[in-house]
């Protein structure tokens, strides 16, 4: 193998390779790269003093904590329904199963604007619910709950996706020969099969959480903007760009960029870690393809 | 969201085997999955259309044929559409050059390709416009040739291009790991030339991937709003796009047109994803019987 | 029996705390605002606070939300439970009347100066010296002079804006609706973004350095240039704008509901008070008060000629239905 690589490396001449190589990099640096250092380069514009200023302020702070708030409810939700799904639909076979994919993929292409809109048209106070919610004084929209709503929609798929792929790639043997040992299903599920999973699933939870804090559209539609108290970090952004405050605008969003580079880091080492892991996931792809072709 | 090839690939029925159930759990973990999604995610995207239909066909109609609306969706799919492509060209580049180069820094640039997934949509539009502004880093030097790209719809597709981009690595990049190197390798000692391995061999092999990163690229991009909105000018059948024209119905108390632009971006990007679904399992098939 | 005792003591320290903290109240407010507005009510919310504690003792907080004005109100409407709601036009809070009753019809009679404490105009942003020459409407017709202003679909400050230039066209010798709307026409022409909000539509003419001149309401445009270096930009006065007025109310539904219906009333009347005055005039908002008015006269913009949208739209629905609904006149010069 190494020797036709070799040759294949041979034949090819060194001057394309390059090219394609600079090439790739050079669209990664336009359109990746540049964007984030933009985002760096303004936040320390006026020095690192107004930098670590802005974000002690309280108002970015209260921000802070809600968004870490929602992500901690919308993430655990969406891996406990992750892990349901993919247990359905990686180790059983059922009628409908396409269709059900096809279904969880759903709000992947819904835009965030829409995502926003239909928990007002579920519980607004002229939506279905609200003239419910309204006589019991339970606020869901423009509160904390209906932010958490739309943040759990626009990551809906992201874990569920990510464990599907691996669950398949992990087969149901091992889950089989437990049983017929004598565990009970839980201790199977526990004992054997998350720890088979679990690179995949802290992946999936990786992205969903950035995802998480990171959602604008959706999140502005139903959060109401009442400083201190329903604004999320990107919403916090927005206010203070739009109060001429851009120092502080980049120094709130370069928190969220420090996050984005920390899930790639986590990324990186989970794949470190299991370097097999997209391979099983390949493999898994190619045996499905086999098999349906 | 790094392999999304094997999700959709499953989409396509799975042949009859003798139904053995012998794991535990299928009640449970299936009914959990129906009732959250239905709760989640069908019941609350039904609340759209049911309120659409309040509008009556005839008002429907007119609310999504007016020419502001259509102008907006044909910049909206159209842009969507370019970029997309542009991502399935530079993103193919992408990925072979990190599946088959070893370069420096090779890992650190694996990692910033899932930059997009995690930097909040409203950051990167406010970085590429403060970017690609007349007076931003990239915009002076682009003017200079004549060239603008903030205000206009080639903003749009900048920003699209943006958040589409990983999706079209990271399908192909399982898939060219997987590739057989052998049958290049054949083809090379048949005397293909390297350029026509590629087209011959490799291509055939990833259309279906591609697809899928296209049609991943695409959906996102149809329906994003917090990065166009501060790059796009936002002027009336040039540079506006369909979500900002829900917004603006919004603004005006019209729910019922504001969801009616709604249903037929839900309904075209359904079709589009599914015309692509049944492509790609052409191709699959086709590739299959080679 | 020791511990039975003990509990009451205990329950009877919390009565006692309980009823000792509803006595000095602490309420809450929730004010409902439009973007530029931001600046004012955190000054105005610590006056407030101050005045109220030295009045009734109690201590009142006032949470902000601001956003554009249409947004703002659908928010409200949606159930967003606004105490009171200070925005950019009338026609807005009329939407609260209507579908959901959350305020009564006649809500702008129940406030002076129909209920709006502040007013503001109309002014033209330039850059620095003024290098293309404008004075007046007519200047930003020109060939090659580029205007930023934002969406009246969106933004309810633009919508001022559009009607300004409208009502100036009106006024000229030989005015009517078919060449003010020519002349809305070529203005618009010369619009190369379209911002969806005041601020935006800031942002671009300031930090992207796009345009000639920007469209802003008058306190706006000196906050710009107060925030942003009077070296960068002057402020020029139209020979006619329009009086922009944005209004305040009571939302009756909440305010019932939260029992802040006093506080809340008082919190808009303190807005006339002269301390009230005295803090919008320093926001480049002009004030009502004829004295306050005076002390501040020469900070603002000297526009020879001042109309109001009831004098020459007929009101806020009128103008809303002619101009900016759907195959309004706004729509029509878009090609619609």
């Amino acid at each position: 193998m190494a020797s036709a690589e070799a040759r294949i490396a041979g034949r090819r001449p060194a001057p394309s390779r390059l090219l394609l190589i600079a090439v790739a990099l050079l669209f990664l640096g336009l359109f990746l790269v540049l964007p984030l250092l933009v985002v760096f380069v303004q936040a320390l514009a006026k020095g690192a003093s107004a930098y670590v200023a802005a974000i002690c302020d309280p108002v970015a702070w209260a921000a802070v904590k809600l968004t870490l708030t929602v992500a901690a409810i919308a993430v655990p939700c969406n891996l406990v329904f992750g892990v349901a799904a993919a247990w359905a639909i990686a180790k059983f076979e059922f009628r409908g199963k396409s269709t059900l994919i096809t279904l969880i993929d759903l709000p992947f292409a819904v835009s965030p604007v829409i995502a926003g809109l239909v928990f007002i048209l579920l519980f607004g106070s002229h939506g279905w619910f609200g003239g419910y919610l309204r006589v019991h004084h339970i606020r869901v929209v423009f509160a904390v709950p209906g932010i958490v709503l739309a943040t759990i929609f626009v990551t809906f798929p992201f874990i569920a996706r990510e464990l599907i792929p691996v669950m398949q790639a992990q087969g149901k043997d091992d889950e089989e020969t437990a049983l017929s040992l004598g565990a009970t299903g839980w201790q199977t599920f526990w004992r054997v099969t998350l720890p088979n999973i679990r690179w995949g699933l802290m992946y999936g939870v990786l992205l969903c959480n950035a995802r998480a804090m990171g959602e604008f559209g959706a999140v502005s539609v139903v959060s109401g903007h009442i400083r201190g108290l329903t604004n999320t970090m990107p919403l916090h952004i927005e206010i203070l760009y739009n109060e001429y405050n851009y120092t502080a605008a980049f120094a709130v969003a370069s928190l969220l960029a420090l996050l984005a580079l920390l899930t790639l880091a986590g990324k990186s080492f989970l794949e470190w870690r299991q370097p097999e892991l997209r391979h099983a996931v390949a493999q898994a792809r190619d045996r499905t393809r086999r098999e349906n072709t | 969201m790094a392999t999304p090839v094997a999700a959709v690939e499953l989409k396509r029925p799975t042949p009859l085997r003798l139904p053995q159930r012998v794991l535990p759990g299928f009640g449970l973990t299936l009914g959990y999955t129906m009732v959250y999604l239905s709760l989640l995610v069908l019941i609350p995207l039904s609340a759209v259309f049911i309120r659409s239909l309040g509008l009556g066909w005839g008002h429907f109609w007119d609310v999504v044929t007016a020419p502001r609306v259509i102008a907006s969706l044909r910049l909206s799919f159209g842009a969507s559409l370019i970029a997309a492509l542009i991502n399935v060209i530079f993103g193919l580049n992408v990925a072979w050059v990190l599946v088959r180069y070893t370069f420096p820094f090779k890992r650190l640039v694996d990692a910033i390709v899932d930059l997009p997934f995690a930097l909040p949509t409203a950051v990167a539009g406010i970085a590429l416009t403060a970017l690609y502004a007349p007076n931003g880093w990239l915009g002076i030097w682009l003017l200079s040739f004549g060239i603008k790209v903030a205000f206009t719809p080639l903003g749009i597709v900048v920003a699209l291009t943006f958040i589409g981009l990983p999706f079209v690595v990271r399908t192909l990049q399982p898939v060219l790991e997987d590739l057989d190197k052998e049958v290049e390798q054949a083809a090379a000692t048949l005397g293909a030339s390297a350029v026509q391995a590629f087209a011959r061999v490799v291509l055939p092999a990833l259309w279906p991937a591609l697809l899928t990163g296209f049609a991943l690229s695409f959906a996102r991009a149809v329906g994003e709003y917090g990065s166009v909105i501060f790059i796009a000018g936002n002027m009336p059948m040039k540079s506006e796009i369909a979500p900002l024209l829900i917004v603006t119905k919004l603004e005006q108390y019209d729910y019922a047109g504001a969801t009616a632009i709604a249903v037929v971006m839900l309904v075209l990007s359904f079709a589009l994803m599914l015309g692509i679904n049944a492509l790609q399992h052409w191709a699959l098939v086709r590739h299959g019987e080679r | 029996m020791i511990e039975h005792n003990g509990r009451r003591f205990a329950l009877t320290l919390i009565v006692i705390l309980m009823g000792s903290a509803a006595h000095a109240a602490a309420s809450t407010l929730l004010n409902v605002s439009y973007d530029p507005t931001r600046e004012l009510y955190e000054d105005y919310n610590k006056a407030f606070a101050a005045y109220w504690k030295g009045k009734t003792g109690d201590t009142v907080r006032v949470n902000q939300s601001h956003g554009g004005s249409g947004k703002q109100a659908r928010s409200v409407i949606d159930g967003l439970e606004a105490d009171v709601v200070t925005l950019a036009l009338a026609y807005d809070i009329d939407a609260l009347a209507i579908p959901g009753g959350l305020i009564p019809a006649n809500w702008q009679t129940r406030l002076p100066d129909n209920s709006t404490p502040y007013t503001s105009t109309i002014v033209f942003l330039v850059r620095k010296g003024n290098p293309k020459n404008i004075h007046d409407w007519s200047d930003l017709v020109r060939p090659g002079v580029s205007v930023i202003t934002p969406s009246p679909k969106t933004s309810g400050g633009a919508r001022w804006n559009y009607l300004a230039a409208w009502a100036w066209a009106l006024k000229q010798p030989g005015g009517n609706d078919v060449t003010a709307e020519a002349f809305v026409k070529k203005l618009y022409h010369n619009v190369p973004v379209l911002d969806s909000g005041a601020r935006g539509a800031t942002v671009t003419f300031v930090e992207r350095g796009i345009g000639d001149a920007l469209l802003a309401w008058e306190n706006e445009a000196y906050l710009a240039v107060k925030e942003l270096g009077p070296a960068k930009f002057d402020i020029v006065a139209p020979s006619l704008s329009i009086v922009a007025e944005p209004p305040v109310s009571i939302v009756d539904q909440n305010v019932d509901q939260h029992g802040t219906r006093k506080v809340a009333e008082e919190y808009l009347k303190y807005l006339y008070s002269k301390q009230g005055q005295e803090i919008a005039a320093k926001h480049f908002y002009r004030p009502r008060d004829p004295a306050v008015a005076a002390r501040y006269a020469t900070q603002f913009a000297n526009i020879p000629q001042l109309v109001t949208i009831d004098a020459v739209f007929g009101g806020w629905a009128r103008a809303q239905a002619t101009h900016f609904a759907d195959h309004g006149t706004f729509d029509r010069i878009y090609g619609q």
